[in-house]
Order: structure tokens, then sequence, then C-alpha cells
């Protein structure tokens, strides 16, 4: 399986599903069995249609290999409420394929990972990528309390340098991922989380690095300029030239 | 063998399925997917004489069976357009396609039409002209060229000059007398009606209190408007000798004959292209088999026919 984020082509295709649990609160992780040809890269996303709403919902792939796709969501809405009700065999038409992704080959020898509650799953996939690749990532994971913790064993398993920081100190450090990062030693970083987030790691960040973006979207495959953004080397779509861009070219 | 061509103002399309401007992009997204060659045409993304970032996100809000948009005309601008797009649309779609152009006063709709006309491979590119005066995501322009009848025919007669390709103008619903507008356009020289735009609209998010579109309000579109459209186009096709193109929550080939039977020579495919980007393929091959249904053998004997 590559992992390089080589030409990217979508794919629309249909994914049973194989598990649909709760793994933290309410934190759901969704394993889809079905064509993951059109993954290139971790950090790319997925857009799902689902019975009932007219716009497609996008999820970022947490993990996948040659026959499954692995997406973790949390219930912030309707059409998430509606697939935290959907069983295992039920099947769903997914967009594939979505997305630029992270570009590992800027990651040097020590990245660090940043992933902020909803934006940890991303992590997942770039921290494995990483380790495939034979770097070493080092990894913080920043929640609120412990139980909105998850996949905590499984990045741990990969041998990454692992940190956690929880708002109530209820897990790990207390306080925020950016008050482990400024201990940290690190070649490049990567992140996807919430704007304020984002922001403290602007003001502390000692290298390059890249920063996945999060935006309502129509499509998600760059037809409608639904989820434009400035950037100071022009206008770009989240859904296709993002959601991943780098720390230079961000106008915050 | 069923006959699914059309024609829409002297020129023959393949079949009457036409992805709708700012759905569709220059086309390549969906090239990815499928030889876009397999539709009848496609409007490109509204075009201004200017490059646009539009409006703010959020952009997008969702809607019982549609959604709302408030882009706000984003695009290039007409010179990157004939620079940039064109020349990448020409590798993956060899039809006349369809130049929608935007303004925001009647010197802009003229200079950008001027402009196009101006390059030679644009002109051999560009089949129609189809000039929005319905957009309701931008101040000073757009929609309010499409909601008095003096100032559409003001437009129409303006960009007439500086073209002899077809002329479409693509109306607002936002208006208390479609008709009114439609011969307006129709007596200033227009040769064809695209309708409808969106819907003005608007989505409040209960967690904030406040709208879920940053612009406030946008165009609601999708499914769910396919009534208003199709009354409207019925409306229209009685108040104008020129050709109709019909567009609004068409999902179906079903709603293609639909549309077509209450005036439309051509039909355009909007909010279906962004939840289903093959909608406009699958309606194609979709149509011989629902036309066998209803004993339809040839299309473009159907436009009008519910009246």
């Amino acid at each position: 399986m590559s992992r390089r984020n080589t030409r990217r082509k979508m794919k629309q295709s249909i994914f049973e599903i194989k598990s649909n649990i709760e793994i933290a609160k309410n934190t759901f992780e969704m394993v889809l069995a079905g064509d993951t040809s059109a993954v290139t890269a971790p950090g790319q996303f997925v857009n799902i249609k689902l019975d009932g709403f007219f716009l497609r919902r996008p999820i970022s792939i947490c993990d996948w290999n040659e026959d499954t796709l692995t997406i973790i969501y949390k219930t912030v809405g309707q059409g998430t409420e509606a697939m935290a009700e959907m069983k295992p065999c039920e099947s769903l038409d997914i967009l594939t394929g979505l997305g630029n992704g992270y570009d590992i080959t800027k990651s040097g020898e020590r990245p660090v990972l940043i992933g902020g509650g909803a934006g940890v799953p991303p992590m997942y996939g770039l921290a494995k990528s990483l380790v495939a690749k034979g770097v070493k990532p080092q990894v913080i994971l920043g929640f609120n309390t412990a139980e909105e913790v998850f996949y905590k064993d499984e990045f741990e398993k990969l041998g990454a340098d692992f940190h956690i920081a929880t708002a109530d100190g209820s897990v790990g450090t207390k306080g925020f991922v950016t008050d482990v990062m400024k201990e940290l030693e690190y070649t490049y970083f990567f992140t996807c989380g919430p704007m304020p987030m984002f922001k403290a790691i602007e003001g502390i960040a000692k290298t390059s690095g890249q920063y996945s973006f999060e935006e309502r979207m129509g499509c998600g495959f760059g037809a409608c300029m639904g989820c434009s953004c400035k950037t100071k080397y022009g206008n770009k779509r989240i859904c296709k030239d993002g959601p991943v861009l780098e720390r230079e070219e961000i106008i915050w | 063998m069923v006959d699914i061509k059309t024609s829409l103002c002297g020129i023959t399309l393949d079949n009457p399925v036409i992805p709708a401007s700012g759905t569709f992009g220059y086309g390549y997204e969906f090239a990815e997917l499928y030889d876009i060659n397999c539709l009848g045409s496609f409007s490109f993304k509204g075009t201004t004489l200017e490059p646009r970032f539009g409006n703010p996100t959020p952009r997008i809000a969702e809607c019982p069976d549609g959604m709302i948009n408030a882009v706000g005309l984003q695009n290039p601008g007409v010179d990157a357009v004939i620079a940039e797009e064109l020349p990448k649309l020409a590798q993956v779609f060899h039809k006349p396609v369809m130049a929608n152009v935007s303004g925001f006063s009647v010197d802009d709709y003229v200079e950008t039409v001027r402009r196009f006309e101006a390059d030679e491979a644009a002109k051999a590119q560009i089949g129609w002209f189809e000039v929005n005066i319905s957009c309701p995501n931008v101040h000073g322009g757009g929609m309010a060229f499409g909601t008095c009848p003096d100032a559409a025919a003001e437009v129409t007669a303006a960009v007439r000059k500086v073209t002899d390709k077809p002329l479409l103008i693509k109306l607002s619903p936002n208006v208390t007398d479609i008709t009114e507008i439609a011969r307006a356009c129709e007596a200033a020289g227009a040769d064809g009606i695209s309708l409808i735009n969106t819907l003005l609209g608007m989505r409040i998010n209960l967690k904030t209190g406040k709208p879920v579109i940053a612009n406030k309000m946008g165009g609601f579109s999708g499914h769910a408007i396919l009534p208003v459209a199709l009354r409207m186009v019925y409306q229209v096709y009685d108040a104008v000798k020129i050709p109709v193109v019909g567009m609004g929550g068409v999902s179906t080939a079903e709603e293609v004959i639909e549309m077509m039977m209450a005036g439309a020579s051509a039909v355009e495919i909007g909010a279906a292209n962004l939840i289903n980007p093959y909608a406009a393929k699958e309606i194609i091959e979709k149509l011989p088999e629902v036309m066998d249904k209803y004993n339809i053998k040839k299309l473009s004997d159907i436009i009008g026919g519910a009246h």
C-alpha cells in the first residue's frame, strides 16, 4: 500500500459497516469495508451520503488499509446522530480520495503531531504513515476531560512518544497541548483541531508545519466553492486544495 | 430507439441535460470521474469582469431536501478564465459550452461578454451566453437587475449589441411576476430564458442563535424547489416565444421530462451534482428507459406538452 500523496482522483463507492461503536463520550469509531484505492494520504477525508439528509457529511479518515477505512466522529448534529444509530452490515454511499492530506515528506526526523478533540483521528493515520517510513513521531493529544479521551492505547502501540493533555487534568498533563509542545524539541509539526488550538500553536511553534482545517462544505470535491479561504498563494478550496495548508501560506 | 436530442437556440444538443452554473466548476473535477462529453452542454462557473473571492464562510447551510449557498460569485475574473480555465476545459469537453456571466453594472456585463468574444479560442468554445441577472448573494448588482423589468431589459439590450451568439437571460424567482421580466428580456433581444436561479432563504443555528450563513441569507436550491421551478417554467413558456431552459431541483430523468413538459427546451441540473457527482450522467443514461415507460419516442416532441 502506497501512502504517498500521488495524483488524486476521487471515487464514489458503497461501503459496508463492519462496526460502529462508542469509544468515548459522544465519539464513535466506524469501520467500513470497501474500495479504499482512492485514499492516498493521511489527512484526507471521505464524504458520506446519509438517508434523509441532503448534503453529504465530510469526515476525516483515521486509518485505512487495502479494504477497510476507519473513521472517528463526534455526534454534533442530526447527521452524525443518525450515523451513531447505524448498525453493522448496513451500507453507505461514500466519496473517497477527497482532500490533499498531509505531506509527510517534510516531517524531518522528529516531527510532532498535535491533535485536539475531534482533530485527533487523522493524527493516527498520519503517525502510522510516519512510522511506516521509519520516522518516530512525537504525539500530543488534547481533550477536555478523561471521558472524552480515545485511542490512547492505539497511539501508544505505534511506538510514538506519546503525550496527553486534558483541560481539567483528569488524564495526563493538566492544561493545553501547547503546554506540552513548548517543552519539546521537534523538526516539524502536523496538527488538526479547533481554531483556538491552532492559534495557540501558531503563537509558539518553532518550525514549519501543516494545519488541517475544517469548514462547512457543499460538495467536498471542489465544485461549489462553498469552503474557500484566502491564502498567501491565492484562494484555496478547503475540500480540494486543502484541508491541509502549510504554515507559510496561512493568513490568520 | 428513442430520440433524446433537443435544440437550444439553433444548436443541437445530444440530450437536454446541462449542469448548472456554480455546481460544475469548469468541468474538470467531474472529468476525473467520467467523460463529460456525454452531457448536452454545461454552464460554467459564473464569471465576472474582475476576480472575486466572494463571501466569508460559512457559505453553505443544509435544508430539508435542499441547501443554501452564499458563495457570492467567487471566480478568477474573465481574463483568467480565458487564459487558464477555458484551455483546460477544452481538454475535457469538446462541445459548445454555456458561458455564464455576471456583473455589478451594465458595463460589467458588456465588457465581460466582449472579452470572451474578442478571444478566438474562447469564442469558438462558447455556444451560448447565459447572463445571470439573478444572483441573490452579491450586493449592488446580480439580482437587482433581475427583479425589475426595465433593468433586465437594459442589460439584455446592452449585451445583445456585443454578441451574435444565442443570448440566454437567467432569471430570479424572487419576484412578484416572473413573466413580466421574461417578456422584457425577450423584447430587448434575448434568444432564450433560463430559470430559476435560487430562492432567497435562511437557516438559524440553534446553538448560536444566529444565521448559519455568514452573509445571513443565501440562495436555496435542491430537490425541494422543483415545484416552484416547474410552475415558473410553465408560466414563462406561456409568456414568451423564445426557448426556455428549465432548472431548479431537477434530480432525476423523470423530472427532466416533467420540466420539458412544462416548457423547457433543455434542462439544467444544479445542486444534484454536488451530492451525487454522477447525477447528470446517470440522468442521461436513464432518459431512454423513462421515455419508453411513458411512450415518448422523441424528447423534443414533449416540450410544453403540459399546456
